[in-house]
């Protein structure tokens, strides 16, 4: 099946078996292999990339229903020389050990600093990251990469000083 | 998953037409799509209903709150239409599961699944809903049947739910800390005429709590009041009995909000 969509920023046309899901078209169609499968069952939040702007689980999603949609993965997010904000915020942070979860992390901290901008309160992270596992850190370095990315993100963009 | 050809339609009767033999609708498909990579289920044909835009629609009309079947948890949750008529349904929208779940899932994948712990039946059931579907109309009371059933014949879509506005209403919930599925959620809705009370996840399938209801009626304490039912589920997570009461903790908790 063909379907057309945005990936990274470039259009991109992609033809795959109608049961084909985002996340296994990506690492074995493509070999973007920064969207990582931990449960393989909507439950882990490993595989998140953004869709339109809002957090999806790439494990859950056929990439035959993805037709004019704008995809991110990780890898559209920065470069080694320029890592995105919220990337940053998690180096500065130490907000991973084994960097399993992180990319699925980052792509749901970006979803939470633009829906809630850049003073979202740790409550709030908690809550938007419940459809994300992490058996390393205990999550407390994860919160405060978000609040910090959060920040610097908004801070880019020139809507705050 | 096992292969099955997709369907996209633009219109609902484009959609009911290509609705043959072993097929399923795909809403936001996160039940569905986990199900068939388990190989719990499998189809012939999937009928996408996202590019069908009236599905989507959010209105007062009259004295009731319309949500399309394909209106996403997160969007219900962030509808300033829906605020303004019936914050708590709202507030349970934004309640479910996790943000990704919310971003995708819609609340006629919801119901024509009918979890018996989802969170979306509690709503339609309390407050007053009525099923529309792309064949007629369906009253909350008779369309949930039960675990996983629903009064949904073969190829019939849900179009929307007419919610009718409460005066108030709340939903409090006591979510499986990994799953975000309710062991016991309870919405009260308080009508002119009395109130509504509806428990899901506590029972295999959403009901009434007619004792619940008298009680705020009469204005009596709900201190101590269980839910009595013979449909209390039992598993591994919470027996009948903690689920019990914990359905009068989320009734106290959900009164108080009122």
């Amino acid at each position: 099946m063909k379907t057309e969509f945005q990936l990274n920023g470039r259009a991109h046309s992609a033809e795959a078996p109608p049961e084909t899901l985002l996340a296994d078209y990506l690492r074995d169609g493509l070999g973007l292999t920064g969207t990582h499968i931990g449960c393989d069952t909507s439950q882990c939040g490993a595989c998140n990339v953004l869709v339109d702007g809002e957090s999806a689980k790439a494990c859950t999603l056929l990439v035959a229903t993805l037709d004019g949609a704008q995809v991110t993965t990780i890898e559209g997010l920065g470069t080694e020389a320029h890592l995105h904000p919220m990337q940053a915020a998690f180096r500065k942070a130490h907000a991973l050990q084994c960097g399993f979860c992180t990319p699925g992390m980052v792509i749901a901290g970006i979803a939470i600093a633009q829906r809630h901008g850049p003073d979202v309160a740790d409550a709030t992270i908690r809550h938007e990251l419940e459809g994300n596992l992490c058996r390393c850190t205990g999550y407390q370095n994860i919160v405060e990469a978000i609040r910090i990315g959060a920040r610097e993100m908004h801070a880019d963009a020139g809507t705050t000083e | 998953m096992q292969p099955f050809s997709l369907v996209r339609p633009n219109s609902l009767s484009e959609a009911g037409s290509a609705f043959r033999g072993d097929a399923a609708y795909l809403a936001g498909g996160h039940t569905l799509i986990p199900a068939m990579k388990s190989r719990l289920r499998s189809v012939e044909t999937l009928v996408d209903l996202s590019r069908i835009p009236e599905l989507s629609d959010i209105a007062v009309e009259g004295d009731r709150l319309s949500v399309g079947a394909m209106a996403r948890h997160a969007r219900v949750a962030a509808s300033p239409v829906v605020h303004e008529a019936i914050p708590g349904l709202a507030a349970l929208a934004g309640g479910i599961g996790d943000p990704q779940v919310r971003n995708r899932g819609t609340l006629g994948g919801s119901i024509a699944n009918n979890d018996p712990a989802a969170d979306y039946p509690a709503a339609v059931l309390a407050l007053d809903g009525v099923v529309e579907t792309n064949r007629g109309s369906h009253a909350a009371e008779d369309y949930f049947q039960g675990m996983f059933a629903t009064a949904l014949a073969d190829g019939e879509i849900v179009t929307a739910v007419r919610f009718r506005i409460p005066q108030a209403s709340a939903y409090a919930k006591h979510p499986h800390p990994a799953s975000r599925y309710a062991l016991a959620g309870v919405y009260v809705a308080c009508f002119a005429e009395g109130h509504r009370v509806a428990v899901t996840g506590a029972t295999t399938g959403v009901v009434r709590w007619p004792a619940a209801e008298a009680a705020l009626d009469s204005g009596a304490a709900l201190e101590g009041l269980a839910l009595a039912s013979d449909d209390l589920a039992s598993d591994i997570h919470a027996s009948a009995e903690f689920r019990a009461h914990l359905a009068g903790v989320m009734l106290r908790k959900a009164a108080a909000s009122l």
